[in-house]
């Protein structure tokens, strides 16, 4: 079992490499946003495993319990949801306006027109 | 232990959409990702942070996507394999496994995170601020000030988004004349007119 305890942070480490990989390696636009939303919801997890207690429950106060989990994380990744939100519709809005301008979403593809150019 | 079933579910996902080129395929992908992680949130009781991924991150995001792909195409073109990418992301992420093993085990009672202020808010934060939801509290009172920043942030963003798209609207249809309705009402009377003449 006390192997078992970092379970959650090898697979965090996994899910934002697999984020980093789509990032770096692949040149659509519209992919590497996903690839940004991947990292981003892997770092939430990271946050959200820190959080809990064993034996605890949600942070909401009631009679007969005695330990919560923390909510201070909680609270940290409430927001950074929907900053991420925001980040993203930016990102997204970026992406049309390339599309209009260059008619591709392709990294490889614009890079040449701009030699060309 | 379901929590060990949902991580594995999710790094599944992952690997698929990274494999996947087919871009609205992608985005569905995305949505099962998202969803599944707001499961997670409910097993680790962040149950506030589980509602706002569904709603939020889930939602909203999976149909920003689909309205992009509208927008662009849904076929990306093939891949070149590279290498240099796959070593860098490796590296990273033996440092990275590296780093947790210093690391408090998932659930220890006794980590550094929850010796700070965190057993302040717990015990105090009902006579101090109100509402039986802690989250609610730290939210709206202790860290207050986070969420101001976080309506700057978001009010930016949508500014960014109006600059960018704002513009560029689809042109305006054409406000029918009073010939074209002329033109128009005597179609729907013909068309009236036959559908009466058809039926028996």
């Amino acid at each position: 079992m006390e192997a078992l305890g970092l379970f959650n942070y090898w697979v965090v480490v996994f899910l934002m490499m697999t984020g980093f990989y789509v990032v770096i390696a692949q040149g659509n636009l519209m992919k590497k946003i996903v690839g940004l939303n991947i990292f981003q919801v892997a770092v939430f997890v990271f946050y959200i495993s820190m959080a809990k207690v064993k034996g605890g429950t949600a942070p909401i106060l009631a009679d007969g319990i005695e330990v919560y989990s923390n909510p201070l994380p909680h609270v940290l990744i409430l927001t950074a949801i929907v900053v991420g939100v925001a980040t993203t519709a930016l990102g997204l809005a970026l992406v049309v306006r390339i599309r209009k301008a260059y008619g591709t979403i392709e990294e490889d593809e614009i890079q040449s027109l701009e030699d060309d150019s | 232990m379901i929590h060990y079933v949902l991580l594995i579910f999710m790094a599944v996902v992952a690997l698929g959409l990274a494999r996947q080129r087919n871009l609205f395929a992608v985005v569905i992908l995305f949505g099962i990702y998202s969803f599944t992680a707001a499961l997670l949130y409910v097993v680790m009781d962040a149950v506030d942070v589980a509602f706002t991924e569904a709603a939020v991150g889930a939602g909203i995001s999976t149909v920003l996507m689909v309205a992009t792909l509208a927008l662009t195409s849904t076929e990306e073109k093939p891949a070149t394999w590279r290498v240099c990418p796959l070593l860098v992301v490796t590296l990273t992420g033996a440092v990275l496994i590296y780093g947790t093993l210093d690391m408090p085990r998932y659930g220890d009672p006794s980590a550094p995170i929850h010796q700070h202020v965190a057993p302040h808010y717990i015990e105090k934060s009902a006579a101090e601020v109100g509402p039986p939801n802690i989250v609610t509290s730290v939210l709206a009172s202790y860290r207050g000030y986070d969420t101001l920043g976080e309506v700057i942030v978001i009010f930016t963003a949508a500014a960014g988004v109006l600059v960018l798209l704002g513009r560029y609207r689809p042109k305006k249809r054409r406000v029918p004349s009073r010939k074209d309705q002329a033109v128009a009402r005597k179609t729907t009377t013909r068309k009236a007119a036959a559908r009466k003449a058809s039926s028996p």
